[in-house]
């Protein structure tokens, strides 16, 4: 370390935040952002299905197959529509209208007296989710119901299907996608904060007249880093109370843990941003990069909309290479299954790595130096 | 080199040999490897700073000085060479260079979020300097630079003099071992460039400062101990300003054009002699230089004029370096395009009009300006102001950076509507018929506005598409643009590989294109070298007596000479406007330089408001 490290430091931490606190587009990307992310995606973007537009033929006007389709009524799952006839009920489906048609046919009261029943369920799959959502409530509430009626009987004695899901046990997205939206607010204030802020040394002729002084590039990467981090923080727990408080986040896992692995996972932001910054050396550049390195494959890669246990291998593969992939993995355990040593520990790891090659690098490719 | 070089620079040289200079570059060669070509920005370059003095670096814009400076910082690597600053190697230790020097780029550096006092404080603790000196040298240097009352001001909110004032104080929070200033006045107002002059000396004096700075102004190299002068990577020659003004002596003349004929048609005419190294309008007459007798030349026989011998000044030496290193280029280079660059346009095709007046008193009026008035929020970028430019005539629009012209300029050509006031552009109101007016408009801009992906055939095929031409007319009117600014053989350069010279010249085409009565060019001459200026002043000559009416902004006020009328704006307010010899005339001085005309106008309007 250098005589006069922390004088130099301190010196160019203050202007750093001086900066930041008069460039107001900074302060609303690190923190006016994370507010609208967590209040759209937690309100706005669900992929909860309710409320399925539904219409149920029934054939059979039999007290009994009354008594089957009344669970599409009063249900939060279904709108029902009742329809006379089939060939109405698909033109309801061909003006989207309707994402389901219930056809219980004529014979369906006799042919249950024979345990024959059938009904018939059709599904619109220009709207894949709806559809599956759909099918899987049909078909539990079908089987409640047979389990009422005393059908599903059978020698090895009764036997009933319970489904639950583990870990949401509100199947409420928002439960699901705070996590994405911690990671995101990081990735955007660290990533992309940073990258900016240097490129517009370079671009404005700063770095110029800065590096003919005493000051050392460690100094210089440093005081960078500290108040983006200050804000990144400040996102950070944004997201963290409005996940308690408003959407009541079990966060089963150990607090000290998530701010941990958060701090980490920052760091490796910040290292990234800078990495860009001395690559492109250009605010519109760094800007571009930040969205195709960091921002594109934080959504469609990590895991935050898409489950990456259903993806292709290659596709797999290639979200292994980005960080945002085990923060977000890390997050979501810690956030709804609780502490799992074996996990943590694992990504851990995978993030430190990450941290320290990225800032090794954007310590290399930083030079005092002008190319041209 | 030069006799320069044996004389009276020659002793000096060796009276420093003994003690090392600050700067010690010797046999110094930097190349630039792009993807496209490879530059020599530096060519074998063997140079000594001295110790305690201000040296300047003279040379035209790619000479290579900005790039000197950035290798003795540090910032860059030599090719080849050894380069010792205050004895270090500064390849080996950079760090400890930049330890021992200040810089100020030529952007000044400075963070334009932060206040005045703050730059300053950030600097102070980076260079170390105990809090309680700080004070005590803050005071002093705030006090010099008139600073004192602004501390709370944010950097970016500076006039351009401002700026470079306190670009060099953060350069001296501490007292460097070497101070290296990087065309700092660049743009500045002549007021501001001189009062930075006078800190800089009382610095050098004050405290044995050693300074390199690097100038395209020559009147500022004049104040320097010992000048260099470069030119595409080499050092043309080295001495004193009085050694290099020597180079010049009894070849400088000065002709006053005769009634009615404009100085710059004078110019044209001598710049087209072979004899004749250099002409240039200054203080009222053509002054030039010749290695012949002046009575020999055509030009002032024909208009029985008799030239006066003049002192010489450091440009006239300077530009006889450049000229006759121009001419060696281009013989063992003659298709280089720089020797190409500073070709004289065609001889004017209508001799008669050549022989020119400045344009008629009778003349219509092209441009009426009443009142314009262009506010930007609560600042007034142009108050009140008020003019007519008649056809054929050369208006400028002079400042410094920050003025207004840029901002009157564009009002002129539609570009901004203004705040009030009354703007007629060739007969046609602006308020209410921009896109008729544009018609008969020719604008160039200041970062030409040209497609650098498209070749200069199709940059021209499209502006001509662009204002309306198609078929015969836009071949024919190609042609001509082509022939005119001799483009022919780059028709098909793109326009990004074109160098500076050529892309001006193509913009002119492009903005002729549609044969306009009106030309607008914004700062078309900054970032050219001196010999491509001149020859862009004979297309301007040649385009006015064609019956052009041109409107041109500059920061260079020695250019107001080229003028038949010229305004020059400070703040937004219109200081002044008139001809040169009337603005002379009313202000008694004769012969002055248009530097000093600019100092005494802003001078006398401060003076008034003090007094008011």
């Amino acid at each position: 370390m250098h005589k006069g490290f922390f004088r130099r430091l301190a010196a160019l931490t203050r202007k750093e935040t001086l900066e930041l606190l008069r460039d107001q587009s900074s302060l609303l990307m690190g923190v006016v952002l994370p507010l609208i992310l967590i209040l759209i995606i937690g309100y706005g973007l669900s992929l909860d299905v309710k409320n399925v537009p539904t219409a149920v033929v029934l054939e059979d006007s039999s007290p009994t197959a009354r008594q089957f389709v009344s669970f599409t009524q009063g249900s939060e799952y279904f709108r029902p529509v009742f329809v006379h006839s089939l060939t109405e009920a698909e033109q309801k489906m061909r003006r989207h209208e309707v994402s389901a048609i219930l056809y219980v046919p004529q014979d369906f009261s006799r042919r249950l007296a024979q345990r024959d029943a059938q009904v018939q369920l059709l599904l619109c799959g220009t709207e894949s989710t709806t559809a599956m959502s759909a099918q899987g409530y049909v078909e539990s509430s079908v089987l409640a119901w047979a389990a009422e009626q005393g059908l599903m009987r059978s020698a090895r004695g009764q036997v009933s299907v319970t489904s639950r899901i583990w870990f949401n046990d509100a199947n409420t997205s928002t439960w699901f996608y705070l996590p994405g939206i911690l990671m995101l607010v990081l990735t955007i204030s660290g990533v992309f904060l940073t990258a900016v802020v240097m490129a517009r040394e370079w671009e404005h002729g700063t770095f110029e007249s800065l590096f003919v002084t005493p000051m050392r590039i460690a100094e210089l990467i440093l005081a960078k880093m500290i108040p983006y981090f200050c804000v990144a923080l400040m996102g950070m727990s944004l997201c963290l109370l409005a996940g308690r408080y408003l959407y009541e986040l079990p966060m089963r896992g150990s607090m000290v843990l998530i701010l941990g692995e958060s701090m980490l996972y920052l760091i490796v932001a910040l290292g990234l941003g800078l990495v860009i910054s001395a690559v492109t050396k250009n605010q519109f550049l760094a800007c571009h990069t930040s969205l195709m390195i960091s921002f594109l494959p934080s959504v469609l890669l990590s895991g935050f909309i898409f489950d990456l246990h259903v993806e292709p291998w290659f596709i797999r593969l290639v979200s292994e290479i980005f960080p945002t992939t085990y923060y977000l993995e890390l997050m979501k355990s810690l956030f709804l299954t609780g502490n799992y040593p074996p996990l943590i520990v694992r990504d851990t790891f995978i993030l430190l790595g990450f941290a320290v090659f990225f800032l090794w690098l954007a310590f290399y490719l930083t030079r005092k130096e002008l190319e041209e | 080199m030069t006799e320069a070089r044996q004389g009276h620079g020659g002793n000096r040289q060796a009276e420093n040999a003994q003690v090392p200079g600050i700067v010690e570059a010797r046999g110094i060669r930097k190349v630039f490897v792009r993807k496209h070509d490879t530059t020599v920005a530096l060519e074998r370059l063997d140079l000594t700073v001295p110790r305690g003095e201000i040296t300047a670096l003279v040379g035209p814009d790619g000479a290579g000085k900005t790039t000197f400076m950035r290798l003795v910082c540090g910032l860059m690597k030599p090719t080849e060479g050894r380069l010792h600053v205050a004895g270090l190697d500064v390849a080996a230790h950079p760090q400890q260079v930049q330890d021992a020097l200040s810089y100020m780029p030529q952007r000044f550096g400075l963070y334009e979020d932060l206040t005045v006092l703050e730059n300053l404080e950030l600097y102070a603790r980076l260079h170390g300097v105990p809090e309680d000196v700080r004070q005590q040298r803050f005071d002093h240097l705030l006090a010099m630079t008139e600073l004192a009352a602004f501390t709370g001001r944010l950097a970016g909110r500076l006039s351009g003099g401002m700026k470079q004032k306190l670009g060099l104080a953060c350069t001296l929070v501490r007292s460097p071992k070497l101070l290296l200033l990087d065309e700092p006045t660049v743009g500045v107002d002549p007021l501001s460039r001189r009062e930075l002059w006078v800190i800089l000396e009382q610095m050098v004096r004050e405290e044995h400062l050693s300074v390199l700075v690097s100038t395209a102004y020559m009147e500022e190299a004049a104040r320097c101990r010992s000048v260099f002068v470069l030119n595409h990577g080499r050092i043309l020659a080295h001495g004193t300003p009085a050694d290099l003004c020597g180079l010049a002596a009894g070849c400088c003349y000065g002709v006053v054009p005769p009634a009615g004929m404009a100085m710059r048609t004078l110019q044209d005419r001598l710049l087209r002699e072979p004899a004749v190294l250099d002409a240039v309008p200054a203080a009222g007459r053509v002054r030039f230089t010749t290695r012949g007798r002046p009575e020999e030349l055509s030009a002032l026989r024909e208009l029985q004029l008799a030239a006066q011998p003049l002192v010489p000044r450091l440009e006239d030496g300077f530009m006889m370096l450049l000229k006759d290193d121009e001419a060696r280029q281009s013989v063992t280079a003659p298709a280089a395009g720089a020797a190409a660059m500073t070709k004289a346009p065609q001889a004017l095709q209508a001799p008669d009009r050549a022989a020119g007046t400045p344009a008629a008193a009778g003349a219509p009026v092209e441009i009426e300006v009443r009142d314009l008035v262009k506010m930007f929020g609560d600042f007034t970028a142009v108050a009140h102001t008020s003019f007519d430019v008649r056809r054929g005539e050369v208006f400028g629009l002079l400042g410094p950076n920050g003025a207004g012209k840029t901002t009157t300029f564009r009002m002129l050509c539609g570009l901004l509507p203004a705040t009030s006031g009354k703007l007629r552009v060739a007969g046609v109101d602006l308020r209410t018929a921009r896109t008729q007016a544009r018609a008969n408009i020719g604008y160039v801009a200041q970062k030409f506005s040209l497609y650098g992906g498209l070749s200069v055939y199709e940059n021209l095929r499209f502006f001509g598409g662009a204002y309306g031409l198609y078929g015969h007319r836009l071949r024919q009117r190609i042609a001509a643009v082509m022939e005119e600014f001799q483009l022919k053989e780059q028709a098909d350069v793109r326009a990004d590989r074109l160098p500076g010279g050529y892309k001006q010249r193509l913009s002119m085409a492009a903005a002729l294109i549609h044969e306009p009565k009106i030309l607008f060019l914004d700062e078309p001459t900054s970032g050219i070298d001196p010999l491509a200026r001149r020859a862009f002043w004979q297309q301007i000559t040649q385009l006015s007596a064609q019956g052009t009416t041109i409107i041109i902004t500059t920061h260079f006020m020695e250019e107001a000479e080229y003028c038949d009328r010229f305004m020059i704006q400070d703040h937004g307010k219109l200081l002044v406007l008139g001809s040169p010899a009337e603005i002379r005339a009313r202000l008694g001085r004769q012969g002055a330089g248009m530097d000093d005309i600019f100092v005494a106008i802003v001078e006398q309007a401060r003076g008034g408001t003090a007094d008011a």
